[in-house]
C-alpha cells in the first residue's frame, strides 16, 4: 500500500515516524507538522531535497541527520533542480535495468521555504514544473526569510512589520502585496496545485497523497505559522493558523490541470482579520489609529479573493 | 503504560553539542551521513524501537535541556483522540496501537500546542515547571470544569 490509511486520526496514527525529533527547529514551529505529515502520509521510499533556510540548517545539524530518508541538502535555489535531477536519473537507471531494486516505489520531494521558492529559486521551480518531472514541491510559508532574521519576500503580506520593511512613525511595514504563488504555478499547467494547512490535517494529508500519486510536477503552498517572526506565543500555532484559514487570510483550494478549482475548507463562521492579525506582534502597529485603514485594505483583498475563488470554481474554467 | 517502548537503548542517549565541533573546513566534501547502520528495506513499517539507528541519527541526541516548562500525561482522562499525535512538532507524542502511551522526554521541546489541542475536559495534557515531579502533578490534576453559561 503507498498510501497511508487517513480515514481518521486514530489510522493515521498507526503511521511511523520517518522525521526524528531532537532537530532544532524552535518550539511550536509548523514547518515541522508539515514535513511530518508528509512523511508519514505515505509508506513509499522517499528522496527530498531542501533548500537552505530554516528547515534544512536545523534539521542537518553536523554530525546528526533527522531525516530517515534520502535527503539532500543543495544551495538555496535549487532543491526543485537536486530532486528533478535524482528523478531522473532514477528514470534513466530504470531504463537501462541498473537499479538494484528496480520495483521499489519512490517518490521525489522538494521542500522550500517561501524566500526560496516566491524570490531566490523561482526560476530553478518553474524549469522545474515546466519540464514536467515526476515530483512534488512543497513550499513552507511562513511569509519571511526566518532562518537569516526575518526579513521581508514577496511572500510577506502588506502590513507586516519585517527586519527589512520596518514598521514605524512613517511605515506600515511591507506596502507591496503577496505575490499568488499558487496561480503562476497553476498557469504552468501543472496536473495538481493546492494551497493547505496543518490546522486542517485531513484535507492537507489528503492534497500530500494526492500530489505524491499524481504523475507530473506538483505544487503545494503550506501555511507555516513561524512563532519568531510572526510573534506568537510557541502553544498556539495551531489557534493561530485556525485563525489564518477561518479568517480567509489563506483559504484552502486545489486547482487541477490549471483550470479546475475546488474549495477544500469553508469555514462556518468566517471571523474578520482583525483577529487575525491582532494574535500576532508582527501586525501590532496596524492598531494604531494613523494606520488602521491598512485593516480595512487587507480586509477588502481578503473578500475580493474569496469571491474570486469562489466564481472559478463555479465556473470550472 | 508500556516503559519499553519509551525507553529504547538508543532514544536520546546524547547531550546535543557535546561531541567535538566539526568546522566547516573539516567536513569532508560530499559527506554522507547514514541515519541507520544497516540497509534498512521497508523502514516505513519499521518502529523506533526496532530501527538500527546509527550514531549520526538525531533520535540517538537530546534537547531535554531546552525545556523549561514540560507537558504531563494523564492516560485517565484521555479519548486517544491523536490530535497530540498530529500536530506535536517534534515527533515527541508516542502512540502505539492507535492508543497513546506517553511523551517522549528526550525530544519535547515543551512547546504546549500538545496541551492547547486537547479536547477532553479536564485536558489529559497540561503543563508544569520542569522541577514538578510527574506524580505530584498527576496526584492534583485539575477537576471537570463547568461550562460558563453566557
Ligand atoms: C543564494 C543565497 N542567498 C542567500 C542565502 C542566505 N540565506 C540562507 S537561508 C535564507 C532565508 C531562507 O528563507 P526561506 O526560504 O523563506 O526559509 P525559512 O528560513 O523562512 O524557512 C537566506 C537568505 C543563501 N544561503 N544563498
Ligand atoms: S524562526 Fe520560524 S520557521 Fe524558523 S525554526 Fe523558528 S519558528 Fe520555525
Ligand atoms: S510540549 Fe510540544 S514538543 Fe512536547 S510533546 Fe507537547 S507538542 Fe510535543
Ligand atoms: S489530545 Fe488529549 S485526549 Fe487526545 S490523545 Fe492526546 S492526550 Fe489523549
Ligand atoms: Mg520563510
Amino acid at each position: 500500500m503507498a498510501i497511508t490509511n487517513i480515514k481518521n486520526l486514530k489510522e493515521f496514527s498507526t503511521a511511523n515516524e520517518r522525521f526524528e525529533g531532537a532537530h532544532l527547529l524552535c518550539p511550536g514551529c509548523a514547518h515541522s507538522m508539515i514535513v511530518r505529515e508528509l512523511m508519514n502520509a505515505t509508506d513509499d521510499n522517499l528522496v527530498i531535497a531542501s533548500n537552505t533556510g530554516c528547515l534544512e540548517v536545523s534539521t542537518a545539524v553536523y554530525p546528526y541527520t533527522s531525516w530517515d530518508t534520502s535527503w539532500i541538502h543543495i544551495g538555496f535555489e535549487n532543491a526543485a533542480t537536486a530532486a528533478t535531477g535524482a528523478e531522473a536519473m532514477f528514470k534513466a537507471r530504470k531504463r537501462k535495468g541498473t537499479l538494484p531494486n528496480p520495483d521499489a516505489p519512490v517518490k521525489f520531494v522538494a521542500f522550500g521555504g517561501d524566500g526560496s521558492t516566491f524570490d531566490i529559486g523561482f526560476q530553478w521551480l518553474s524549469g522545474a514544473m515546466e519540464r514536467g518531472h515526476d515530483f512534488t514541491y512543497i513550499c513552507l510559508d511562513n511569509e519571511n526569510y526566518a532562518n537569516t532574521g526575518g526579513q521581508r519576500s514577496s511572500a510577506t503580506p502588506v502590513g507586516a512589520h519585517t527586519s527589512t520593511a520596518q514598521a514605524g512613525s512613517v511605515s506600515y511595514g511591507k506596502k507591496q502585496k503577496k505575490k499568488d504563488i499558487v496561480a503562476i504555478m497553476a498557469a504552468h499547467g501543472a496536473p495538481y496545485v493546492a494551497q493547505l494547512a496543518p490546522n486542517k490535517w485531513k484535507s492537507m494529508a489528503k492534497g500530500f497523497q494526492k500530489a505524491l500519486e499524481t504523475e507530473g510536477p506538483c505544487f503545494i503552498n503550506t501555511v507555516s505559522a513561524c512563532t519568531t517572526e510572526w510573534k506568537f506565543d510557541p502553544k498556539d500555532t495551531i489557534h493561530i493558523t485556525d485563525l489564518a484559514t477561518d479568517s480567509l487570510m489563506f483559504p484552502i483550494y486545489e486547482i487541477i490541470n490549471g483550470t479546475e478549482l475546488n474549495i477544500l475548507y469553508r469555514p462556518k463562521n468566517i471571523i474578520p482579520v482583525e483577529e487575525y492579525l491582532a494574535a500576532q506582534g508582527r501586525y501590532k502597529h496596524l492598531f494604531k489609529p494613523q494606520y488602521r485603514h491598512v485593516i480595512d485594505e487587507i480586509q477588502k483583498d481578503i473578500d475580493a479573493k474569496w469571491e474570486y475563488l469562489q466564481r472559478r470554481e463555479e465556473a470550472k474554467v | 503504560m508500556s516503559k519499553g517502548v519509551l525507553a529504547t537503548d538508543k532514544r536520546g542517549v546524547r547531550e546535543l553539542g557535546a561531541e567535538k565541533k566539526v568546522g566547516w573546513d573539516e567536513v569532508p566534501q560530499g559527506v554522507v551521513l547514514n541515519s541507520f547502520d544497516d540497509n534498512v528495506d521497508n523502514l516505513s513499517h519499521l518502529r523506533p524501537e526496532e530501527r538500527p539507528y546509527s550514531d549520526f541519527n538525531s533520535f540517538t541526541a537530546t534537547v531535554a535541556s531546552w525545556r523549561v516548562i514540560k507537558p504531563v500525561y494523564n492516560r485517565d482522562i484521555c479519548i486517544d483522540c491523536q490530535n497530540c499525535w498530529v500536530w506535536c512538532p517534534d515527533t515527541s507524542i508516542i502512540s502505539r496501537d492507535k492508543q497513546m502511551i506517553g511523551i517522549d522526554y528526550d525530544h519535547c521541546k515543551g512547546c504546549g500546542v500538545c496541551v492547547e489541542v486537547c479536547p477532553t475536559n479536564p485536558k489529559s495534557l497540561l503543563m508544569f515547571t520542569e522541577a514538578v515531579d510527574n506524580e505530584e502533578a498527576l496526584s492534583g490534576w485539575p477537576e471537570k470544569k463547568k461550562k460558563e453559561k453566557k
